[in-house]
């Protein structure tokens, strides 16, 4: 399960970066990139509680 | 029966702040990783940003003075700070207190927490112009010193409530959350810049330097804005964060650490967020000046929402979030240390509650490059004092924590090494004109110099009448 939402939240920041490089190589439009932004913020913000800071240190 | 539990969490938050560290309480390298990173890729990066293009920085003056100065700040947390914080394990203010005595210390933690207050409201300042997107908020200008609106009043009490009840539980919540949300911000940051490029006439990597000269960091300021230089680029990465490293205040952090050379950690908050960020901001800036014909509107918000769309905004909220949470948390833990017997999260409210006053007033934002370099300026000096007490009194035979140490409230030594430096730097700026962001380093050996110098007079007698 944790492998799992490790994977979500990898997606998530991908999500995040990747578009804009397609943005500048003139694949996808500026809005599409907002859009493809906000969902990997969205990815990243719900499956990173459940791993990330679990261990108390 | 839930506001009982409440206040009983609240209260059990325990932060050592008059006591060593324990072994068990120490973290990890990771932990100050994210905290730096987090916290270095903040709100006022937005603003940092693009305040170096509207001072007219140059593409190569900017590149080369963020890479020397950031890597001279690094350096200064490294061989200053952790070496100090492994030896003590205590927070600045209790060590300042040991070496200057109670009296000193109480006007040093309030000038401190009146500066990380002023700090704290520039970055809620800044998430407010993310927040107020949605409302039509009127947003400030360049020229913009007193609230604008109602509006905008709203906005930071709104953002500034919010901050403050997050800062009340403590460093591990605050450290949490900036673990969480720093890889994500970044790469927005990144990612905002990118996809904007191709609008600044950027449409391949070979284009880059070009554009960054002529379009992006062009060397002209804007109009009533003064002319930035290498030396004044590098010198503004390197101070920065003056209080912090040279001046001590990050002890409070680092005697968390396991290792003095966590303090290395300090480059992820560097390179990532006083480098890529400032540059990343610094393009989004120039996009919003080519769009607007060099408007004087300065709202980080809308201009990473018109790059990033909702995702944009959300991040400058949250990096001003995030930095404002340990910069309020400072300044709770400042004036914690003149009446230890406060709880940490009622001291943390009232910090929270100046922080968001002081935020309604734009000027924090517009002159923050000015501000952040007094602020730096003004601590800068103890941060002398405790590298010489530790280091350099010794070896002269007198005695370090001279306040505990002769049981005495004021250390005149420290009196005088803080207010001549500062008399000093005061001197060089109406003088001869040496512009703010270069008095550091002069009133640092002046700083040190002088409390030597004080030292010797003031112990001499004592220390050699063999007094204890």
């Amino acid at each position: 399960m944790k492998t799992l939402l490790k994977i979500v939240s990898l997606v998530g920041l991908l999500t995040t970066i990747v578009p804009s490089f397609l943005v500048f190589a003139d694949i996808i439009t500026l809005d599409t990139n907002k859009l493809l932004m906000i969902l990997g913020t969205l990815l990243w913000f719900i499956s990173v509680p459940f791993w990330m800071n679990k261990k108390v240190e | 029966m839930a506001k009982s539990k409440i206040t009983e969490q609240l209260d059990s938050v325990e932060e050592y702040e008059r006591q060593p560290v324990p072994e068990s309480k120490l973290k990890s390298w990771k932990s100050f990783l994210g905290m730096y990173a987090g916290e270095h890729t903040a709100g006022t990066e937005f603003v940092i940003g693009p305040l170096f293009v509207a001072h007219g920085a140059s593409a190569n003056d900017l590149i080369w003075g963020l890479l020397i100065g950031n890597i001279l700040a690094v350096l200064s947390w490294a061989f200053l700070t952790s070496p100090i914080a492994m030896k003590e394990r205590i927070t600045l203010y209790y060590l300042l207190e040991k070496i200057s005595g109670k009296k000193v210390t109480t006007v040093y933690n309030l000038v401190n927490a009146l500066m990380f207050c002023f700090l704290a409201g520039s970055m809620i300042a800044v998430s407010a112009t993310a927040v107020g997107i949605p409302f039509g908020l009127a947003m400030p200008t360049l020229n913009d010193w007193l609230p604008n609106s109602i509006g905008w009043i709203v906005a930071v009490v709104a953002v500034g409530g919010v901050t403050t009840i997050v800062a009340m539980f403590g460093y591990n919540l605050v450290s949490k959350f900036a673990n969480i949300a720093a890889p994500w911000m970044i790469l927005v940051f990144v990612a905002s810049a990118i996809a904007v490029l191709p609008e600044l006439g950027v449409h391949s990597f070979s284009d880059f330097w070009a554009r960054a000269n002529d379009t992006i960091w062009t060397g002209t300021p804007l109009e009533g804005q003064s002319q930035f230089t290498f030396w004044h680029i590098m010198f503004f990465a390197w101070f920065a964060n003056m209080a912090m490293h040279i001046g001590m205040a990050d002890l409070s952090i680092l005697r968390y650490a396991k290792k003095w050379y966590y303090g290395f950690n300090s480059g992820a908050g560097m390179f990532v967020g006083h480098y890529i960020a400032w540059m990343a901001s610094g393009i989004l800036y120039a996009l919003f000046l080519k769009e607007t014909s060099f408007s004087t509107e300065f709202a980080p918000g809308p201009i990473a929402y018109r790059a990033a769309g909702i995702a944009g905004a959300i991040v400058v909220v949250i990096a001003g979030w995030t930095t404002a949470n340990p910069t309020i948390y400072r300044a709770g833990l400042a004036l914690q240390a003149i009446r230890p017997d406060w709880k940490t999260w009622k001291v943390t409210l009232v910090v929270g509650l100046i922080t968001t006053v002081a935020s309604m007033f734009p000027a924090l934002v517009m002159k923050l490059l000015d501000f952040v370099a007094l602020y730096g300026l003004i601590l800068m000096p103890m941060g002398a004092v405790i590298i010489m007490d530790a280091y350099v009194i010794p070896k002269f035979k007198l005695k370090q924590y001279y306040a505990e140490t002769f049981n005495k409230s004021a250390n005149m030594a420290v009196v005088i090494a803080w207010g001549v430096t500062l008399l000093f730097s005061m001197w060089l700026n109406f003088s001869f004109g040496v512009e703010i962001f270069f008095l550091g380093l002069p009133g640092w050996f002046v700083a040190a110099a002088l409390y030597l110098i004080s030292s010797y007079f003031i112990q001499k007698n004592k220390v050699a009448g063999g007094a204890e």
